[in-house]
């Protein structure tokens, strides 16, 4: 298990003050001067050389990524870091704690990583119903500028670099980088083809990148404690820490940062009190958030909590959001409701996604039920192919997922339902 | 202002004009001067939202007022308001329960807090009590899922809920009272219940 003096987000329960004389003794804000003088590449090649990947679902890796950013422009371009903070996928609950209990890591790590890529100001995209996490943030935001240490001269660098708080106003889809930047444009949330991409073209025209709120928060950690402490932890190209949101049916559903890669179990049973009425009362997870499968229990018995190895069994990390299903759970519905978000949160830019999570939500609904064909669930998969790929941002794959996840773990269910319905309906007659 | 075809709301309950207390004017143009020169339709969410904290709901006229402020056609701000799900098109209640019915919740028995805010509220989703207190709706997940069920009033969360403390904090509102906000359950917030068994070392 993870030791406490290897955890970064150190008042992630919010026991202690979130605002800055807190926060000092924390750790925050020590020796920032020291860690921009090392300058840009420097920071650039120790966030790679730590194999950081993105905390906000797709796992890119973070160094690589902050690289990207165009290092000579025009004079006078502006450029920007855009912080996602619009968590909203379902079982996600860590940057709320983290806004709310730990602003100033992600505004130091704002001023960070926004000197690394050249930044010349920073947007946090909010989402609009964390009202008082936003108050927060803002308070934490003026302290620092008021000490010194973001605006004009952040920390007697000599950089000058402002930091912005966005509240969005409810809308899944603006969790999509180039939704974000649209809606942060004062537009509709509708993701935008790429290429351009946004390191070249991003808000305004200029180049910009979009990080989440954990990745830019643990980057100043990772600076003052090295490349080599942070990767030291978890596997390679699977390091460091995380925070994990344990929800659903365990006993003590918690937040809590641990070791990437910790097994499942370990991290159900150690954390979350275990699996309401035990592990063997355990039905699925879905380990990553509600986009990626979920994965039924032969695997979560010694599945490891990292990119690769939930990769290995047709899941994903995505942001470490583990739904905990135990053998009361009616499956199907419980997929379904995933259906029913997603038919909710497209923005109705494609047609694939507009029309076929509705379709979807329809069938599967049907399902829960048994009212269906035998052969609607090779046509329930087959449309959900249709839809993967097919739409300009991942929120069609993401609504196609779950539903593959439980037709390829669920199907004999699925046509146990089926096969009672009619059975049911033969009889009336 | 007459309604014409297209424009969003429902016609009869809009105001003719909507114009910012002297305080929102103020706060507008600070919120404003957060974007660069020329970018100032990003300000178009957080005035919509300005208007909406002001009267409860986003009238048309308050749009056409931000498309002037913000030198933007007015159909573009529509486009925004009624793309948003938290801009309220028509007027609510003063509080607005909405509850959280995603698979998160669903799994902590989110239906019993639905069945206790319609028992106690005596009204559905999207309806308003006769009184003009409480307006229920049903949401999509707020990010609050390791305290599930769990539900919005205004701005505040009301988490690790059960039917019991569900009515408890609407009849604590529906007596003028402040209840408690974030977890009912004695929580301080997303540490396991029965205390945090990481980050124990204190100071």
């Amino acid at each position: 298990m993870l030791q406490d003096r290897d955890r970064i987000f150190t008042n992630l329960y919010g026991f202690q003050s979130p605002f800055l004389d807190a926060a000092r003794k924390r750790g925050d804000w020590d020796g920032t001067a020291h860690l921009l003088a090392r300058g840009a590449a420097d920071i650039i090649s120790e966030i790679k050389a730590s194999e950081l990947r993105g905390r906000g679902g797709a796992g890119f890796p973070t160094g690589l990524k902050w690289s990207f950013m165009p290092a000579e422009r025009p004079a006078g371009q502006p450029a920007f870091l855009v912080v996602n903070a619009d968590e909203s996928e379902p079982g996600t609950c860590k940057d709320r704690d983290i806004i709310r209990h730990d602003p100033h890591k992600l505004i130091e790590g704002c001023l960070v990583a926004g000197f690394a890529m050249r930044a010349t100001a920073a947007y946090i995209y909010i989402r609009g119903e964390f009202v008082n996490e936003a108050r927060v943030l803002e308070a934490a935001i003026d302290e620092a500028l008021e000490a010194g240490l973001i605006g004009r001269n952040a920390c007697g660098s000599g950089y000058d670099f402002d930091i912005h708080l966005h509240r969005g106003a409810g809308a899944y889809i603006c969790g999509e980088e180039t939704a974000l930047l649209e809606s942060l444009e004062g537009k509709k949330g509708m993701p935008r083809l790429k290429p351009p991409f946004p390191a070249m073209a991003g808000l305004y025209g200029c180049p910009t990148t979009i990080s989440n709120v954990e990745t830019v928060a643990v980057a100043p950690t990772i600076m003052r404690r090295g490349a080599s402490w942070f990767a030291g932890l978890g596997e390679p190209k699977n390091t460091g820490t995380k925070i994990f949101c344990i929800s659903g049916h365990v006993n003590e559903p918690c937040n809590v940062e641990e070791e990437m890669g910790i097994p499942l179990r370990e991290l159900i049973e150690r954390h979350a009190g275990g699996v309401r009425g035990g592990w063997d009362n355990l039905l699925a997870v879905i380990p990553g958030g509600s986009s990626v499968p979920l994965i039924p229990k032969s695997i979560c018995d010694d599945v490891a909590m990292n990119f690769d190895r939930l990769k290995d069994v047709q899941s994903g990390l995505g942001t470490a959001a583990v739904i905990v299903m135990d053998r009361s759970t009616d499956i199907v519905r419980a997929i379904w409701r995933l259906s029913k978000f997603y038919h909710h949160e497209s923005c109705g830019q494609c047609t694939p996604c507009r029309e076929g999570t509705g379709w979807m939500m329809r069938v599967l609904g049907r399902m829960i039920e048994g009212r269906a064909e035998p052969g609607e669930i090779d046509l329930l998969q087959e449309v959900t192919t249709q839809i993967e790929g097919h739409t300009i941002c991942a929120l069609g794959d993401a609504a196609a997922w779950p539903i593959q996840g439980l037709i390829r773990h669920f199907r004999p269910e699925l046509e146990r339902r089926i096969e009672a319905c009619r059975r049911n309906a033969r009889q009336a007659a | 202002m007459s309604q014409s075809r297209g424009r969003p709301g429902a016609p009869e309950h809009q105001p003719d004009t909507f114009t910012f207390t002297k305080a929102n004017l103020e706060e507008a143009e600070r919120i404003m001067a957060r974007y660069p020169q020329g970018r100032t339709a990003s300000a178009v969410l957080p005035l919509l939202d300005l208007a909406q904290r002001q009267a409860g709901w986003v009238p048309v006229a308050a749009m056409d007022m931000v498309a002037d402020m913000l030198a933007m056609p007015p159909i573009r701000v529509y486009e925004v308001a009624t793309f948003y799900t938290m801009f309220n098109l028509e007027p609510v209640g003063r509080y607005l329960v909405q509850v959280c019915t995603t698979t998160p919740c669903m799994l902590r028995d989110s239906d019993s807090i639905v069945e206790a805010c319609r028992n106690r509220l005596g009204i559905d989703f999207d309806e308003t009590t006769p009184d003009g207190l409480f307006t229920l709706k049903e949401v999509e997940c707020l990010g609050a899922c390791v305290n599930a069920p769990m539900v919005q009033i205004n701005d505040a969360y009301y988490e690790d809920l059960d039917a019991g403390s569900m009515v408890a904090v609407l009849d604590a509102l529906a007596r003028g009272e402040t209840p408690q906000t974030g977890p009912q359950g004695g929580r301080h917030a997303s540490e396991p219940q029965s205390g945090p068994r990481t980050l124990v070392g204190g100071d």
